[in-house]
This record gives structure tokens, sequence and C-alpha cells, in this order.
């Protein structure tokens, strides 16, 4: 057990700053889950690896000599048809079905994307240098890589982005209806399997943005997504689907939590505590809803 | 019909116990096989007879590896300087001390992992539907993260179980005593979940199933039998763990003990493979499952966790009843049920 944290109080700056940075981008993945959940009630458990397929586009373009930072134009672009291939293949058959179908379903696709990104990409741990430097706080006391800076004021970017074309467009508003009633909006003339399509479309682009802009900050492995799901899904169901300021402030707090749990356990446990907490929460709001049905009772 | 079941059930013992000399090469994979139809037979306990679909049973396998190795170990050497010594076995068990430990070990590795069920299954337990599915997972791969940060049992490196002790016989006995274990326990499994579900038991459990509201509305504490069925999942597999952890002799934090990604998946797989809900399924869906596995991972060599993930989404999408639930429709005679003609005609027609 490492308290350095205690000792060199700077630190937790450090780590809060890290953390929002880190949380951000856990928002805008959040953001497509919640999405997806919303609007054709099924959950993803291939989130995460959409995620690592859109960092893997820009990690080959910087390899290709294109600075990865563009690899948020180019993504998004490329992983919109790869969801809505997807949606067309596999997920417009769970759509109507139990949800743990799609639990399992997605969990399978999981498996295999994991599994062929190993044998496409190889299964080292790979990261885009973007060269970007370096910005230093508080005399030299705190350092944050201007990537990770870049990367939150991108993500901020693509979310004002999407509410507003949610809020403006005509396909935002076919899936707000669609979220809110399907069979009324199917009645009304709305075409809910292109929605559908849509909306699976716009979530991987969103998780390839995110993809990208993990792989000049973090690093890249076919076989970490899993954690990303988790992350998001905790995400939504700590802020409720459809609050999007609350998106944003759990996927900071989570960023934040996820920081300190490094600093104060230890590296090798940073995982296991993101999964610990999801269990926690899932208990505490279950003890929380029971209490409520006491009083209805 | 009876007379016809218990010709099955004869066939099935004559072929468990005949098996290691009929064929002697496939000793391990069909002391696997017994592992995975308990395994799967568990899983039906909450995720076809109760409606809670769990991810997380694996929580109770590597529960239940790690605690039967431990104790073996600990019982008579310090674990710390065996787990530090890793491959190289600077203590050797005598044959008594072996089955000893052995023993002592399986029965706590059903013992704990129980009473750890019974500890979280009020606060998890109490979940519903999806929520309950993302929960257990998590669990599952919640504790074999800490398990690989946890020094004493090896960390990530893992440890190794106690070896076959010398002087008692070849490896070839052990893998007989090891299968027999497996057959035994599988039986064991089987032949109690078998009463269980014919009691009271069972028909609670059917009832959480198909609308837990009503069922406590009707003055049953269900929470109470949520919990009793997890323990009793737990319990088996967490011997079932034990057995497996000794029978293939490492022990490693995220590919063998909690492996979510195999033998966590292939529980549930299993399970619906054959039809969940039923008795017979699991087993069924076990066996196919295995002789998949088996006959085509080696052409797959490399790609298997492609065709598992194939297979899942499959499955998944195209056969959620299973193989039960298919013979179940095509022979509804043979299930006991009477079928109105005229209503399957004008069923029919409907289509």
């Amino acid at each position: 057990m490492d308290l350095l944290i205690f000792q060199v109080p700077i630190l937790m700056v450090q780590a809060s700053l890290d953390g929002i940075l880190l949380g951000i981008l856990f928002a805008l993945i959040a953001y497509g889950m919640a999405l997806q959940w919303g609007v054709m009630n099924i959950i993803n458990i291939a989130q995460g690896e959409l995620v690592i397929l859109g960092g893997y586009i820009a990690y080959f373009m910087y390899v290709a000599g294109i600075h990865p930072a563009f690899g948020v134009i180019v993504s998004p672009i490329i992983m919109y048809f790869v969801g809505w291939a997807l949606y067309k293949t596999i997920i417009f058959r769970v759509v109507d079905r139990d949800m743990f179908i799609s639990i399992l379903a997605t969990f399978g696709i999981s498996i295999l994307t994991q599994q062929l990104m190993n044998f496409i990409f190889g299964s080292d741990v790979v990261v885009a240098q973007s060269n970007f430097g370096t910005t230093f706080l508080f005399n030299y006391m705190v350092t944050l890589p201007n990537a990770k800076i870049f990367a939150a004021g991108v993500s901020i970017i693509f979310a004002i982005f999407l509410v507003i074309y949610m809020r403006k467009s005509k396909l935002g508003r076919a899936i707000r209806a669609t979220a809110q009633n399907a069979r009324a909006a199917k009645i009304l003339g709305v075409d809910t399997e292109k929605v559908y399509a849509a909306t699976f479309g716009i979530n991987a682009a969103l998780c390839g943005v995110a993809g990208s802009l993990i792989a000049i900050t973090f690093t890249l492995h076919p076989y970490v997504g899993l954690p990303y799901t988790v992350r998001s899904f905790m995400i939504v169901i700590i802020a409720g689907l459809g609050n999007l300021p609350g998106v944003a402030l759990s996927g900071m707090g989570l960023g934040v939590f996820e920081q300190f749990a490094d600093y104060i356990l230890g590296t090798e446990f940073r995982i296991g505590s993101v999964f610990l907490l999801l269990v926690l929460i899932l208990v505490y709001r279950r003890f929380k809803l029971s209490r409520k049905r006491e009083y209805l009772k | 019909m009876i007379k016809n079941k218990l010709f099955i059930y004869l066939l099935i013992l004559a072929f468990g116990l005949a098996a290691p000399y009929l064929f002697p090469a496939y000793k391990l994979q069909i002391s696997i096989l017994w592992i995975f139809i308990i395994l799967s037979l568990t899983w039906d306990v909450q995720g076809g007879q109760m409606g809670y679909n769990t991810f997380g049973n694996i929580l109770f396998f590597g529960l239940g590896m790690y605690l039967c190795s431990s104790i073996q170990i600990g019982l008579f050497f310090p674990l710390a300087e065996w787990t530090a010594s890793g491959g190289e076995k600077t203590f050797v068990h005598t044959p008594i001390q072996y089955f000893q430990g052995f023993f002592i070990g399986l029965i706590l590795a059903g013992i704990i992992p129980a009473l750890v069920a019974a500890f979280i299954g009020y606060g998890i337990l109490g979940l519903r539907g999806h929520y309950f599915a993302i929960c257990t997972l998590g669990l599952g791969i919640a504790a074999g993260e800490i398990a690989g940060g946890i020094e004493l049992i090896g960390a990530g490196q893992g440890m190794t179980s106690p070896p076959w002790p010398k002087g008692i016989g070849d490896t070839e006995l052990r893998s007989e005593f090891f299968y027999y274990i497996c057959f035994a326990l599988m039986v064991c499994t089987f032949l109690f979940l078998r009463w269980a579900y014919q009691t009271r038991f069972g028909l609670v459990l059917n009832a959480i199933r198909d609308n837990e509201d009503k069922a406590e509305a009707m003055g049953i504490y269900t929470m109470r039998y949520k919990i009793t069925g997890w323990v009793v999942s737990a319990f088996f597999v967490g011997i079932a763990g034990g057995l497996m952890g000794n029978m293939i002799g490492y022990i490693e934090p995220v590919e063998t003990a909690f492996a979510g990604r195999t033998f966590g998946v292939f529980m549930v797989i299993m399970a619906i493979l054959g039809g969940k809900g039923t008795l017979w399924g699991p087993v069924i869906g076990a066996t196919a499952f295995h002789v998949f596995k088996e006959g085509f991972w080696t052409f797959f060599l490399g790609w298997q966790y492609v065709a598992l993930g194939a297979l899942i989404v499959v499955v998944v999408v195209f056969f959620p009843e299973g193989i039960m639930g298919w013979l179940r429709e095509k022979y509804p005679e043979r299930f006991g049920e009477v079928i109105d003609e005229a209503d399957r005609k004008a069923q029919v027609e409907l289509e």
C-alpha cells in the first residue's frame, strides 16, 4: 500500500485533475450507452470493444504517418458504419426481446471482437504518440499532458454537438420520439428500424471518438474493453437515463475515484476497485429502492 | 415410461463407472465434462428455474479453487513460502497429509463459498433483471482482479496446487481418483437438484421466475428461497472448483479460477444450449457443448474464442429455447403434455 498521496498533498490536485479529464472521456462513452439503452432498451456489453476498435483506427493512422488527432474525425465515420452493420446483422434480432438476451448476445460479440482484434492487431500494448507536450501547473508540481486536455476538449465539443443535433435535427426528433414510445412513433410515421440503426451507429461513432482519444492519451490492448463497458454502465445507473449533466458529473466523479484508488490501493487493484464499486453502487441502490417500497406499503 | 427412465439412469451410471477403462486416453476430458455438468446444473438453479441470470457463479468456483489448495498447503506448510517458491516443490506432502488436506479442503471449499453466498445474497439477490446480471458480472471480475493482487496466493502469477504424493501409484491412479470424485459429485448434484425441484423449494423457484411480486403477495418470503438457491449453487460450484484446481494442478486468477471469459460463459451457454429451466437440459447442453468444444477446438486452433463468441450469439439469438425446448415443441406427448388437436390446427392456420 502506497500512501504517498497523504504525505504529498499536491498529488491530490494531480489526481483530481487527471480524474476529471479522464471522467469526461468516460462520460462520452456513457452518453452513447445511455442513448442506446434509452432508445432501444438494450445493454451493450460490447461497448468497450467498440471503443478499443475505434482506438485502433487512430493508432493505424498514426502508424501510417498521419497525426493521430485526426482519428477524432475519421474514426467516428468508420465506426458509424461498423455499428450500423452490427445492428443490421445481429442487434436488430434482440431489440424487442428480453434484456438478458441482449446482454448475452453482446457479450458474445464482445468475446468475438476481442479475439479478432487480437489476431488482426496483435496482443501488444500500443499507444499513438501525439507529441502535444505537457502543461505544468503550480510551479512544476502538477503535470498535465496536453493530449489529455485535448481529449477532454474534443469530448465536450462532441457532446455539445450531439445534444444540439438531438434537439434540432429531424433524426434527433425521431430518436427522441422512439425513446418515448416506439409504437406511437411507428404509427405516426417514424421508421423505427432506421432510427434504431442510426442510434446504434451514433453510439458506435461516439465510441470511435472516445477510442481515438484513448489511443493518444492512454494505451490500447485488445482485452481492456470490458472495464469501459462497466464504467459507462455505472455512470448511466448513477445518473439515470436522459440526465446529461448527471452523466457528465458522475463520469468525472468516477474518474477522480479511480485516480485516488490508483494512488491509495495501488495500480494492481485499479480495475478491481472499479468493478467492486459497481457492485457496491448496485447494492446501495437496491437498499434505497427497497426502503422506498417500504414507505409505499 | 418409468422403466425407460430407470434404464437411462443405469446406462449413464454404467458409462460413468466404466469410462476410465473404456476410454483411458480421455479420462481428464470426461472428468471435465462432469465438472461442466455440475456448473451448468447449478447455473440453472438461478438462470433457468429462478429466472435470475447470473454471471457471478464463477466467483464461487474460483473461491473454492483457491480455498481448497490454500487449505491443503496451509495445514502443513507455510503458504507464503509455497507460493513464493513458484513451481519448485520445496515441500512434499506425505500421502496421509495429502488426503487429509484434500478432504478438509474440499469440504471447506464447499462450505465457505456457501457462507459467502448467504452473506452477499441479501444485498445482491434484491436486484432484478439486468441489474442483477451486470452486478454479478462485476462481482466475478472484481474477484479475479483482487485475487490477482494478493501476494499470499501468488498474485497475478498464480499458485500450484499440491502435487500427487509419491509412493502410492502413478499418474494413472491420480487421474482415476479425480475422475471418480468428479463423477460422484456430479451424481450427488444431479440427484440433490432432482429431489429439490420436486419439493416446495422447486415450486417456489419457478414461482419467482414467473412473477416474483405475485409470489411475494401470496405470502412467500421469496428472499429466503433465493438465498437458499444461491447457497446450494455456491456449495456445489465451490467443491467443483476445488476439484478442478487439484486436477489441473495450477491456479491462475483470471484464466482458471475466476475465469469469466471461459468457465463463467461456458456455464451460461451450456445451460441455454440444453434448455434452461429443465433438469436434463443442462446435462445435455454441457455434453453437447463439451463435444463441440473438444471436437472443433482443434480445427479452430487459435480461433476458439471467435468460435465461442459466434456460438454464443447464434445460440442466444436463434436458439434461446435450447435442445430441450426444441424437443418439447416437437414431441409434446413425451413431456406429458396433452395437446388439443383442434387448437393446434387453428394455430397452424393462423400462421
